[in-house]
C-alpha cells in the first residue's frame, strides 16, 4: 500500500492493525499501529526511514513496485530503533552502495543493531541536502528519544518528518489526522508522550523551540507512525509544549493491588473521602494487577498527584505495585504529589517501603500514608474516609 | 569554568548550575565531579562528555 500525500511526497509503510504489544512485551497498542516511511521523489529519490523487521518482504516489493530500487539515492535514517530501520538491511543488499544519512550517533545504533558497514553520511543540524528544487534540512533530536534520534523537513512542500516525536501507536485506513475519531487520537497521543517521552520532557520544549525559531513554515506533520498531521499541524506541537511543561489536571488517581480486598476497600473508602471534601476533582481508580501499565502511566501522566496502595507481603509490596513503581521512577515525572496506604496483618511493611520509593522517583510524598490492619473494620473504614477528606487540602 | 556536552544525549553540564539532583551545588567545576557521576538525562560516564566549544 502506498499513497500520495502531497506533490512528490508518498507514504509507503505498513498499517498493522494486529500489532497488541510493542517494545517486546513492554508497551500496549490496543489500537494497533502504523509504520511510516516516506519516498520522496524530486530530481533526486530520498528515502527517509523504512518499517519493522517482519514487514520487510512487503515493505521491499512495494517500494520496487513505485520505482527501480536503484533509482533512489539517498536513504535517510531519522531513527535506528528497528521499528524504522527494520528493513534496512533487505532494502541495503539490493542498493548497497546508496548513501545513508543518519547523525553520528545514528551510525552508533544502526552499527550496534545490524553489524554492517553501510556509505554512512553523518549529518548535523542545520545541514542542507539538495534534492534538486527543494532541499531536505536535518535537525539533530537527540532523546526524543534515542541518542541518534533526527527530524528532516523538506523544503517548498514544508513537510516535517518528525519521526517517533508526534506519533502515535494508532491504525487507521484514514491515516490524516483530520479523517479519524479525534479522541482516540488524543489517547493514543498523550498515552504514547506519557510512556516514551516524559524523561525527557526539558528536552521535548528546548527541541521545539529550536525548531520554530528556524521560521521553517509548517504545511504538514509526518511522523514515523499513525496519522499524519496534515489539519493544522501545529496543534500536536503546541499540545506536546503543555505535556512538556509538567503537565497535570486536576485529578488523583489511585492505584494499588490487593489480595482478600482490604486494600481495595481502603482504595474505595480514601476515594469517597476525597469526594467528600473536594467535588472537582477525578478521582480514578485502578487495581494494577487488572489494569495495563501503560494506560496507567497514562493516567499518572495527567494526575496532580496519586496515591499507590498495597497490603504487605514478606515483609514488602506485591509485584504489580514495585512493577509500577519502577516504571514511575524510570520516567522522571515532575511536580506531583504522592501518598501510600495498604493494609496488613502482622508486620506492615508496606505503606513505608511505597512512600520511599515514590520520593525516590521525585513525588512529594505529603504524609506517612495510611496503615490499616487486616481487613478494615468499621474504624478502620472511617479511617479511610477521613484520611481521603484530609487530602485535598494536602495536595493543594 | 568550562561546561561540557554529554556525546550521548547533547546535556551540557554548567557548572555554574551544577546537578541539584545528584546534588551537586553551583560552583562545580566540570573536572571536580565526582567519578561515579553520570549524565543526569541518559545515564553515561563522565568519558562520553567533551568540552562545548
Amino acid at each position: 500500500m502506498n499513497f500520495n500525500i502531497k506533490n512528490s511526497v508518498y507514504w509507503i509503510g505498513k498499517i498493522d492493525w494486529e500489532l497488541r504489544k510493542f517494545h517486546g512485551d513492554e508497551y500496549s497498542a490496543h489500537r494497533g499501529s502504523t509504520y511510516n516511511s516516506y519516498l520522496v521523489k524530486e530530481e533526486k529519490v530520498a528515502l527517509i526511514d523504512t518499517v519493522w523487521a517482519p514487514f520487510t518482504k512487503e515493505f521491499v516489493e512495494n517500494l520496487a513496485s513505485m520505482i527501480d530500487l536503484n533509482k533512489i539515492d539517498y536513504v535517510i535514517a531519522n531513527h535506528a530503533e528497528s521499528d524504522h530501520s527494520g528493513a534496512l538491511p533487505e532494502l541495503m543488499r539490493h542498493i548497497p552502495e546508496t548513501p545513508v544519512y543518519c547523525t553520528k550517533n545514528g551510525v552508533k545504533s544502526l552499527t550496534g543493531h545490524y553489524h554492517k558497514d553501510w556509505n554512512f553520511n553523518v549529518v548535523k543540524t542545520g545541514d542542507r541536502l539538495s534534492l534538486g528544487q527543494k532541499e531536505l534540512v536535518f535537525v539533530e533530536a537527540p532523546m526524543l528519544h534515542w541518542p541518534d534520534s533526527m527530524f528532516c523537513y523538506l523544503t517548498g512542500d514544508n513537510i516535517l518528518f518528525s519521526n517517533d516525536a508526534f506519533g502515535q501507536h494508532y491504525a487507521s485506513e484514514f491515516m490524516f489526522n483530520d479523517l479519524v475519531d479525534q479522541a482516540e487520537l488524543f489517547a493514543e497521543g498523550i498515552k504514547y508522550y506519557a510512556n516514551i517521552l516524559t524523561p525527557f520532557s526539558s528536552m521535548v520544549a528546548q527541541k521545539i523551540k529550536e525548531v520554530l525559531s528556524l521560521n521553517l513554515p509548517l504545511d504538514i506533520i509526518c511522523p514515523s507512525h499513525g496519522v499524519i498531521w496534515r489539519d493544522k499541524p501545529e496543534q500536536i506541537v503546541e499540545q506536546y509544549m503543555r505535556w512538556a511543561d509538567d503537565y497535570q489536571e486536576n485529578q488523583i488517581t489511585i492505584i494499588y493491588d490487593t489480595m482478600w480486598n482490604g486494600t481495595r476497600v481502603m482504595a474505595e473508602h480514601i476515594a469517597k473521602g476525597i469526594g467528600l471534601s473536594d467535588k472537582a476533582v477525578n478521582v480514578k481508580l485502578y487495581n494494577l494487577a487488572k489494569t495495563d501499565k501503560n494506560d496507567v502511566i497514562a493516567e499518572v501522566f495527567k494526575s496532580k498527584a496519586i496515591l499507590v496502595g498495597s497490603p504487605t507481603i514478606n515483609k514488602g509490596i506485591l509485584t504489580s505495585v514495585a512493577a509500577i513503581l519502577e516504571e514511575i521512577r524510570g520516567l522522571k515525572f515532575k511536580n506531583k504529589k504522592a501518598a501510600a496506604f495498604g493494609c496488613y496483618g502482622w508486620s506492615g511493611e508496606s505503606v513505608k517501603m511505597i512512600a520511599e520509593n515514590l520520593t525516590t522517583a521525585g513525588f512529594d510524598a505529603v504524609d506517612e500514608g495510611l496503615k490499616v490492619m487486616w481487613n478494615p473494620d468499621d474504624a478502620g473504614i472511617e479511617s479511610c474516609v477521613e484520611y481521603g477528606k484530609g487530602l485535598p487540602v494536602k495536595l493543594a | 569554568m568550562d561546561k561540557y556536552v554529554c556525546g550521548t544525549c547533547g546535556y551540557v553540564y554548567n557548572p555554574a548550575r551544577g546537578d541539584q539532583d545528584a546534588g551537586i551545588e553551583p560552583g562545580i567545576n566540570f573536572g571536580d565531579l565526582p567519578d561515579d557521576w553520570v549524565c543526569p538525562v541518559c545515564g553515561v560516564t563522565r568519558d562520553e562528555f567533551e568540552k562545548e566549544e
